[in-house]
């Protein structure tokens, strides 16, 4: 198993860049964190109903998805160098029905929240209750109405094995106002917590945290504003 | 008798009863139908409010746990408003449901445009992995859900229901089944389209075949019930919806093909499904003047 120090290296491989702007690594913590401390998800229980789920809602990016994936074992690393090529079963957007560990097919935004709601139903309705699920979007994304209907239905049902990690890089044209997205959560009844993206103490805490009903962890990481400088 | 869309109610509670992954997935439409099924099987019974895009999204999601969901409301919100999620929180994922509508092309005439969806079996066609049927009579309806319930471990169906009934129902059957026989042309009925077939044709010397399976279309039946080179479809929606069906199994040889279905044109009047359906020549009056014409 790789180590999280390892990360850059299989993106580059990936990319060909040696040095990663912060919308590429905007993720790369949080999905870190998720594998390495919090998810109950492993390659030899791909298809264990009871299996935690890890639905990434904002599909553009996938590097440090793949890289994170490969570091935990779910795809070969010798998948990453033909990243997008016609023969790779890694595109720019992921697909579930060609990557091991990837529970869904994701680009278009606003679907990642909305699915999350049923499988979280679907699980419950199975009698899976220890399995959570979680949906990780970014803050533009959430500018998609969609994810509206479906943070006002859970927080109204109270669907606590759901978690929406929101990673927050400022990048929404009109924001969120001076609330900041958890207030948007909040007021439909979820818990809410704002965390540093980087900390990755932090972000296990938050993420391992449940209670009575849906959960929002805001991952806070550095302004899309600033790529391109680094 | 009672309508398709109560019959549907039925089955569909008798399915969750039945089959413990079962799911119905309600955006308020139909739901004093589910009421009992609900209070039954709370879990498995979801009324996510007005919102289609969620509506379809968590029929997706309940697919993805395992689940057998049915999704319904009135077609315009099931097919065209939620549409992205039909193609990719349904097909895309490799995730199953059932989509049954109501409300057909004009069943809602006085209601107006907003609750009319001729175009929703083109739409579904575009999808990759659907059937759909169009069952003809309220009677049709409970073997044609079960048997779409049953096939979703290999499929989704759209099921298109409708206000609209033939006089009588026919024994469910997956392709085309000839109700007479004639020499001039072969006439496809799908769904509510075979009464008012038989009522303009009663004096012709032609075929009539009817349907409610029309993905897949059987081309192979038609293919084999074609002696002439005359063919007339009669579609409850869209006009021409399934010619480059018809067409392509009649590659080859030599035909003539009619499309008879509802038109492109918005109408822009209110009324009575009746006076829709003569607006749009789909009533017996207007596909006898259509086939006389075609045929002489």
């Amino acid at each position: 198993m790789r180590t999280y120090a390892e990360l850059p290296g299989l993106m580059t491989v990936m990319t060909g860049d040696e040095k990663h702007g912060p919308s590429a690594t905007s993720t790369l913590d949080v999905l870190w964190v998720l594998y390495d401390q919090v998810l109950r998800v492993s390659p030899d229980r791909l298809d264990d109903p009871g299996r935690d789920r890890f639905l990434l809602s904002k599909g553009h990016g996938p590097a440090a998805y793949y890289a994170v994936l490969a570091a935990k074992g779910f795809i070969p690393e010798s998948w990453l160098a033909g990243f997008g090529s016609a023969g790779s079963r890694l595109g720019y957007h992921p697909d579930r029905n060609l990557v091991p560990g990837v529970e869904i097919a994701s680009g278009s935004l606003g679907h990642g929240l909305p699915l999350g709601v049923g499988l979280a139903h679907g699980l419950l309705a199975r009698g899976l209750v220890t399995s959570r699920v979680f949906v990780l979007v970014g803050d533009a994304e959430l500018d998609e109405g969609s994810n509206s209907e479906a943070i006002v239905y859970a927080g109204a049902v109270g669907l606590s094995n759901l978690l929406v990690i929101a990673v927050d890089n400022q990048s929404s044209s009109y924001g969120w106002g001076a609330g900041g997205i958890e207030a948007h959560f909040a007021v439909s009844g979820w818990s809410a917590a704002r965390v540093s993206g980087r900390d990755h103490a932090a972000l296990a805490s938050a993420l391992s945290a449940s209670g009575s009903g849906p959960r929002l962890v805001v991952a806070a990481v550095e302004g899309k504003s600033v790529e391109g400088k680094s | 008798m009672n309508d398709m869309r109560t019959v549907f109610a039925a089955t569909a509670s008798s399915l969750l009863d039945e089959d413990p992954l079962a799911a119905v997935v309600l955006a308020e439409i139909s739901a004093d139908l589910f009421a009992k099924a609900a209070a039954r099987h709370p879990e498995r019974v979801l009324n996510v409010g007005i919102r289609e895009q969620l509506m379809v999204s968590v029929g997706g999601g309940l697919a993805l746990a395992g689940l057998r969901p049915i999704v319904h409301t009135y077609a315009p919100f099931l097919v065209e408003r939620a549409f992205e999620q039909v193609k990719l929180d349904l097909a895309h994922q490799g995730a199953r449901a059932v989509l049954v509508s109501i409300g057909a092309s004009y069943d809602a005439a006085s209601s107006g445009r907003t609750h009319q969806a001729p175009e929703d079996v083109a739409l579904v066609d575009t999808v990759p992995g659907f059937s759909v049927v169009v069952p003809g009579h309220p009677d049709e309806v409970p073997e044609l859900l079960r048997s779409a319930v049953g096939a979703l471990d290999s499929r989704s169906t759209y099921v298109r229901l409708s206000s609209k009934a033939n006089r009588s129902a026919l024994p469910v059957w997956p392709g085309l089944q000839v109700v007479r026989s004639g020499r001039e042309a072969v006439v496809v009925a799908v769904g509510p389209m075979l009464s008012p077939v038989l009522d303009a044709v009663g004096d012709l010397d032609v075929t009539v075949a009817y349907t409610t399976s029309v993905r897949p279309f059987d081309g192979e039946g038609l293919r084999a019930l074609l002696s002439g080179s005359s063919v007339v479809l009669v579609e409850p929606y869209l006009a021409g919806t399934s010619a480059y069906l018809a067409s392509a199994a009649l590659a080859g040889r030599a035909h003539r093909l009619l499309s008879l279905g509802v038109g492109r044109s918005e109408l822009r009047r209110y009324g009575t499904p009746s006076y829709h359906a003569a607006l749009h020549g789909q009533d017996a009056t207007g596909i006898r003047r259509s086939v006389l014409d075609f045929l002489t």
